[in-house]
């Protein structure tokens, strides 16, 4: 049976030899045919020479998760090649460069190889080693345009806006390109049985990815100050964010209204962020796992002396340095209550481009409202691979939420300013930022015990008043944090299964693989920590609430027991730890068997 | 310490150019110990801040953790203040600064605060050329936590419990000079005729001034051996030449100059004059800062004195090329693109 437009390419390559590129033309080129793709980097913690996959998942239903199984696997380095053989389904193929012979081992009954000559057909088209290296890749898509039916003329409109302005390449591209092709004509039946056709599936849909959309936030939510330091899977957060400002906010003097440092370490990163912010700027920082637990003395000044900060923490595979170039969502506990002391923060999830783009954006208006540090807790699938997502949009009409910062004129009009009085009985003081006022309004921030008026005391009542205080704004945090993504109007199960960020593609459809087999369960999508009521009322109505995760100590259900006081013996888990990105038919089989002795008696 | 401050000022009491009398720059009552050099040098800040007649609440106090940190809530009352955690105060000063230029950044620190838990974030302060006044109250020891020794002790140093120094000390002012500061000043809490001009040149300095002032812990390292105590510094004490300090407006009358070997013009028009008390040295070239100190230090010395000032330095944002208006200052019609913009980016993500 043909497999249109639902299958998993991957191509195996060598780290560094510009294979990135070439991949990205093919995903590009699927997108641009209307047809709904998710691509995703498997890549090593290494610059050259390890192996490094490219995993590119087309599916007409609309479906964006990994995918689990190999239909065809483009094999460019031997090094991976015996296990790349064994990851092809029964009845893919493996197409390998021939200008060596496959050892005889590496046969298997069960798939199609097609062998194509990469090398030696570079080898004589170009003298120059490293064009050899580039056009094999370029020569590789080639062959799977007439494979798989990539329309050509959308090719060549990528090749032509990839090298914009720079002739005398598009042309030698265009030639490799078609070398592929030509082989492919010449000495094997085309297409094969897995390809695509032209679809309208993809609208007005973008393919980006979540660390520069998160960027982008960055630079519409108004931030100006941005401290980082490099760490994968987060620095291109960063880099995103001086991209767009380079092009959005430099002023016709040619002068930044944005400032840009990369710290020393990540202390030093939130210290900057921390510092801008109570100086009445918004500032953020980026960083991974690692980064965290290096702030954790930082977040609970910035949670105890009550000053917004942004953290976008671009997860990744743990403990310590773990796998720095895998995915996880594994900082969750580590985040939700960062520091010493009787410290929380709050957490935001996006799932897509556009959400890194918008909640990014309102986590700056959150963290300014609570005064506090809020965490936009992303992964390094979600920050570091292309995601189809709906395009990016800003309401003009909106205006930044700086929350309660005392004017000149409303100092004026007050009696004596104390910072961390509750005048509105919501927890929430009011601040004043440094220079407003010749005589009014200045204090000392700290992070030792203070009085209402922020007066150095070390005396228990009041010790104890402010931290009841900061109880009470927890609890205005949970009216403020973006509402979860509930997906039935009414219920029609008593399971129900919750998910957030990247586990929510996989999990909704393992949830239609489910419901094919006649077994229907609820859907609730997590946005923010802490929850709000319609989580708790979602876990009311349920008798069985499965939290799908990825980690290993199921920690989104351990913040669910905790902070809700709930019975663990109503929560399941899925949990995917491994480092790739989690599964529908991962999801579907935990579920199933969990589920399965309860389905026996309904 | 007294626990009660007399209330009492004088009615005629000075005021300066910008209508503030010296009463206007004190702080809450200092919870030190008496004769702690600390307070010494609190009192100079408020008077240079009131004899530069500068705004109280144009100026940021920042601090990290210790004696010499808690200080900011003891002078300039009217400015707002950070005392953050212990060895950061470079970078959440970094981050205001960025914030508001056109603020004055006055940060204090110690020996502890910024030679051991500190010193990562304080060697990049000074080559990002951060434009504040970092003063380190340095005593030589962890006054806090009851007199351990810290890392400026010298070698052979005795402490109060007779312990005797055995590592090599960090020389602040030294290394500052090697990272490239722009202004590298050193002087002791109890010579106030030094320290005063020195501070205000310190504020009037665009970049990161840089002063090591030696300042006595009279409860744990004033004892006789410590190389931190009153008496060792008052007896060997070497300066490099007496500092005047003139602002910019009197140097237009040049009436300063009289007797000065050597000026340095700073920034803002403002002058130090100086006069030089030791032949070989030279404020203005880094090379013969670094013997001077050298010299001294191998003579039992502490050297004094404005030793490096350099005024044709690129601060952090002349660096990074920011608009001359505080960032914190920008409206959402200048910081937000619109939506209009994001049709084009859409575009060519498609």
């Amino acid at each position: 049976m043909p497999k249109i437009n639902d299958f998993v390419v991957r191509f195996a390559n060598v780290n560094g030899t510009g294979s990135a590129s070439a991949n990205y033309l093919f995903a590009k080129s699927i997108f641009r045919m209307g047809i709904p793709v998710s691509p995703k980097n498997i890549f090593p913690s290494n610059i050259q020479g390890l192996p490094t996959w490219y995993e590119v998942r087309v599916s007409e239903r609309g479906y964006l998760g990994r995918r689990e199984g190999i239909d065809v696997m483009v094999s460019v380095n031997p090094q991976s090649m015996t296990e790349d053989i064994r990851s092809v389904l029964p009845g893919g193929y493996f197409i390998y460069d021939s200008t060596k012979p496959l050892h005889e081992e590496m046969i298997r009954a069960d798939i199609t190889y097609l062998g194509i000559p990469f090398m030696e057909k570079c080898n004589e088209e170009y003298t120059d080693p490293r064009l050899r290296q580039l056009f094999k890749n370029v020569m590789y898509v080639g062959a799977l345009s007439a494979l798989l039916k990539i329309e050509f003329d959308v090719l060549q409109q990528i090749i032509e806006e990839q090298f914009a302005g720079k002739l005398k390449v598009i042309a030698p591209n265009i030639k490799a390109l078609q070398l592929g092709i030509d082989y492919v004509h010449q000495n094997f039946s085309y297409p094969l049985d897995v390809h695509l056709e032209r679809r309208d599936l993809v609208g007005n849909q973008i393919l980006t990815d979540g660390n520069s959309a998160c960027g982008l936030g960055a630079v519409y939510a108004g931030a100006t100050v941005c401290a980082w330091y490099p760490i994968t899977p987060s620095t291109s957060v960063a880099e995103g964010f001086e991209m767009y400002a380079e092009k959005l906010r430099v002023d016709e003097d040619g002068k930044n209204n944005y400032a840009i440092v990369q710290a020393e370490d990540e202390l030093a990163a939130i210290g900057m962020v921390i510092g801008a912010n109570w100086n009445g700027a918004r500032g953020f920082t980026a960083t991974s796992g690692p980064g965290v637990s290096l702030m954790n003395e930082f977040l609970g000044l910035a949670y105890f002396a009550e000053i917004p900060s942004v953290l976008i923490d671009v997860q990744r595979t743990g403990p310590s340095t773990g796998m720095p170039t895998r995915t996880q969502q594994s900082d969750l506990t580590l985040a939700a209550y960062a520091s010493h002391g009787d410290t929380k923060h709050p957490m935001i999830f996006p799932c897509t481009p556009l959400e890194c783009f918008e909640l990014t954006a309102a986590s700056f208006d959150l963290a300014d409202i609570a005064q506090t540090p809020v965490m936009v807790m992303t992964d390094l699938d979600l920050g570091m691979n292309d995601h189809m997502s709906a395009p990016f949009t800003w309401d003009d009409a909106r205006v930044y939420n700086k929350g309660k910062i005392m004017s000149a004129e409303q100092l004026n009009e007050i009696g004596r300013y104390g910072r961390y009085l509750d005048v509105d009985d919501d927890g929430v003081g009011h601040r004043t930022i440094p220079g407003v006022h010749p005589t009014k309004g200045a204090f000392v921030a700290r992070g030792t015990s203070r009085d209402e008026y922020a007066v150095y005391t070390e005396e228990s009542p009041a010790y104890k008043r402010n931290m009841d205080r900061l109880t009470k704004k927890w609890e205005t945090i949970k009216t403020l944090v973006p509402q979860p993504e509930v997906f039935q109007t009414k219920n029609n199960s008593n399971v129900g299964v919750i998910f957030f960020g990247t586990t929510s593609q996989s999990a909704v459809e393992a949830a239609d693989m489910l419901t094919a087999d006649g077994v229907v369960i609820d859907k609730l999508r997590l946005l923010a920590f802490p929850f709000g009521k319609a989580v708790v009322d979602f876990i009311a109505q349920h008798e069985t609430i499965i939290v799908v995760e990825q980690n290993r100590d199921a920690q989104m259900r351990s913040l669910m027991i905790t902070e809700l006081n709930e019975d663990p013996k109503k929560f399941l888990s899925v949990l995917n730890y491994d480092g790739l990105p989690i599964t529908a038919d991962f999801i579907y089989r935990s579920i199933t068997n969990q589920l399965n002795p309860t389905l026996a008696t309904s | 310490m007294s626990y009660v401050r007399p209330q009492f000022r004088h009615p005629n009491l000075l005021k300066n150019e910008v209508g503030y009398t010296s009463k206007e720059y004190e702080g809450s009552l200092s919870t030190l110990c008496a004769g702690c050099g600390h307070d010494s040098i609190g009192a100079a800040i408020m008077q240079a801040c009131f004899e530069m007649s500068i705004e109280p609440h144009r100026v940021a106090k920042m601090s990290g953790i210790g004696c010499s940190s808690k200080t900011p809530a003891y002078f300039l009352g009217k400015s707002h203040g950070f005392n953050s955690v212990h060895g950061r105060m470079p970078s959440v000063s970094t981050g205001a600064y960025l914030a508001n230029r056109d603020l004055v950044y006055i940060g204090v620190s110690g020996d502890g605060d910024t030679a051991s838990i500190g010193m990562g974030q304080f060697v990049h302060a000074v080559r990002r050329n951060l434009n504040m006044v970092y003063i380190v109250m340095n005593n030589g020891c962890y006054g806090l936590t009851k007199g351990q020794d810290s890392a400026t002790a010298d070698v052979g140093s005795k402490s109060k419990a007779g312990s005797v120094n055995q590592f090599e000390p960090i020389d602040l002012a030294g290394l500052v000079l090697e990272l490239g500061g722009t202004f590298v000043g050193q002087s002791f809490s109890g010579d106030r005729s030094q320290l005063l001009p020195l501070i205000k040149a310190a504020i009037a300095h665009k970049g990161f001034a840089f002063l090591n002032v030696i300042s006595p812990c009279v409860t744990f390292n004033n004892n006789v051996g410590s190389t931190k105590s009153y008496d060792y510094v008052r007896e060997h004490v070497a300066a490099t030449a007496t500092v005047d300090f003139v602002p910019m407006m009197k140097t237009i009358s040049a009436d300063y100059a009289e007797g000065a070997d050597a000026k340095v013009t700073m920034h803002d028009g403002s002058v130090i004059a100086l006069k030089k008390l030791a032949k070989d040295w030279d404020p203005n070239n880094r090379l013969s800062a670094i013997t001077a100190l050298h010299n001294a230090r191998t003579d039992g010395k502490v050297l004094t004195g404005l030793l490096y000032a350099n005024e044709t330095s690129n601060e952090l944002h002349d660096i990074l090329n920011t608009t001359p208006t505080p960032l914190n200052s920008l409206g959402q019609d200048v910081l937000c693109p619109g939506n209009e913009k994001l049709a084009e980016i859409n575009n060519a993500l498609r």
